[in-house]
């Protein structure tokens, strides 16, 4: 599961990143480098702003301090059609799917693509659903509506919609929240599939110790507002940062 | 509470009204920006056009001919009383081109597809469903938004009309059941007295109040907060802010138009 990573620029740098909704300060400084073809596991407690760093990455907030930058590009500087481009190489899975509630999961991974890659024939996007959606093993789906799917289906096609348009990057919100024990080995199975299939670099949020050691070559512990250990698992659990251990200590007892 | 407590609470809430005002203002520029800007998104325009037109056609139509037939019924005593019940078909289309239909369209559009589109762009909101179209590198106001307003815009004036046709019907129902009038008879009386100003007035109502209805529930809608109960809310404030603001243009346009029939 493990690949080397090229040590070469961070395809994202995070320098100095500070965030605050009214008097809630939730990031405090946050630095991070992402490196080309490594999936990097944020993990931290709820509330901790691991959602919001990979919403300030995309564009959706923006950081009161600091500098996000994204294959060469600060993203606070870019606005519409060049955050658009940027975004095209950015897969977001979100925590909750996000499926489109009044579209078939074909229409759902359609519209993106139809939208974004110009002069397509119907056989050619066809093609591509149906490609994409055997790549997460839901096949079967393709005339059902979210509301018919279970909850690790719809995250299944929450990345399948991502993988449309062949992303670079891809940012996991929590893709194991809310989900049983087996589905949520299938998607931690799922997320290294795509980082081999599709050679792409991802940041996974998350608070589920398993998740993190299976799907992550580098962990990023973020608490109080600032990562406080970065490193592989082993190495981070073997710290003797007192609230990293607690963290570690609480998950496994759970 | 004290009386600076109060105050504090005041100043939050004028505050609050003023940046309300504000934000609303910019989303109603936004509208026309993107409205004019890059490809339109024709087949959801349809769409919604099928789903508030189409399928508000039984409510309008039933609504339109209960009220074009109860207004006939209750003013005929009153007319009876000058012996001038024969002027009952001029009074109804009167009433119902000039004010009735298209306020009747409005407040029923205003209940059932302001209060739809609120509460369908709210959920769109609260599940994400909106940033995962920002993060698809898709404009999100350009398919939700332009596409519902204008929907909103085109299809109530229609609606508009269809209630129009369909009052008159129910008025003729009541003047003939009484009268015996035949219908060339009330056809002729009810548009004598209607001028190309009263059904411009009526269409220029019917359009603001379309792109009204449209533009709350909009902004409601897609500015929604806080899970389930900022989807609720936005559905019902789409429809009191609608209502509102369509009295308020009734007697904006209604003083205009009187001002050129001199």
């Amino acid at each position: 599961m493990k690949n080397d990573t090229t040590q070469e620029d961070p395809i994202i740098s995070i320098r100095d990143v500070y965030k605050s909704f009214g008097d809630l300060h939730v990031l405090n400084g946050v630095d991070l480098d992402v490196y080309r073809g490594e999936n990097v596991v944020v993990l931290g407690r709820s509330g901790t702003g691991k959602s919001v760093l990979i919403k300030i990455i995309v564009g959706l907030l923006q950081q009161d301090k600091g500098s996000v930058n994204v294959l060469g590009q600060e993203v606070s500087g870019l606005k519409g059609q060049e955050l658009n481009a940027l975004r095209r190489k950015i897969g977001f899975s979100f925590q909750n799917s996000a499926l489109y509630d009044s579209m078939t999961v074909r229409e759902n991974l359609e519209f993106p693509l139809v939208r974004n890659v110009a002069n397509l024939t119907r056989a050619e996007i066809n093609e591509q659903v149906e490609s994409v959606l055997e790549s997460v093993g839901l096949s079967q789906t393709i005339n059902q509506v979210p509301s018919q799917l279970s909850g690790g289906q719809r995250k299944r096609i929450g990345i399948a919609r991502t993988l449309i348009l062949k992303p670079e990057i891809m940012l996991y919100d929590e893709p194991t929240a809310g989900l049983d024990p087996i589905t949520c080995i299938e998607i931690n199975e799922l997320i290294n599939e795509v980082k081999e299939k599709y050679q792409t670099t991802a940041i996974i949020i998350t608070h589920d110790l398993t998740c993190a050691r299976e799907t992550g070559d580098r962990i990023a512990m973020l608490l109080d507002g600032q990562f406080l250990q970065t490193g592989t698992f082993d190495e981070v659990f073997a710290s003797n940062e007192e609230r990293v251990k607690s963290f570690y200590d609480y998950n496994f007892i759970q | 509470m004290s009386a600076k407590q109060k105050e504090h609470v005041f100043t939050k809430n004028l505050d609050h009204a003023l940046l309300s005002v504000y934000n609303g203002y910019k989303f109603f520029i936004r509208f026309f920006v993107e409205a004019f800007r890059g490809r339109m998104e024709f087949q959801e325009l349809v769409k919604q056009c099928y789903a508030i037109g189409y399928k508000s056609l039984v409510l309008i139509g039933l609504t339109g001919f209960i009220t074009g037939m109860v207004f006939t019924k209750q003013s005929r005593p009153s007319l009876a009383e000058f012996g001038a019940t024969s002027w009952l078909p001029s009074l109804v289309s009167i009433a119902i081109v000039r004010a009735l239909a298209a306020l009747v369209t409005a407040l029923i559009s205003a209940g059932k597809v302001g209060s739809s589109i609120g509460a369908e762009l709210g959920s769109m909101r609260v599940t994400e469903q909106i940033d995962a179209m920002e993060v698809s590198a898709i404009n999100p106001f350009k398919f939700l938004v332009v596409t519902r307003v204008l929907a909103s815009t085109i299809t109530i004036p229609l609606l508009m009309f269809y209630c129009t046709l369909v009052g008159l019907m129910g008025a003729f129902l009541n003047v003939y059941l009484n009268e015996g009038t035949s219908a060339v008879a009330f056809i002729e009386k009810a548009f004598e007295q209607i001028t190309f100003l009263d059904l411009g007035t009526s269409v220029a109502k019917a359009v603001a109040y379309g792109f009204t209805i449209g533009i709350v529930g909009c902004y409601q809608g897609y500015n929604a907060t806080k899970g389930t109960e900022g989807v609720g809310k936005a559905a019902n404030s789409s429809v009191v802010i609608s209502m509102f603001l369509i009295f308020i243009e009734e007697v904006i346009i209604v003083q205009v138009s009187n001002y050129f029939r001199g």
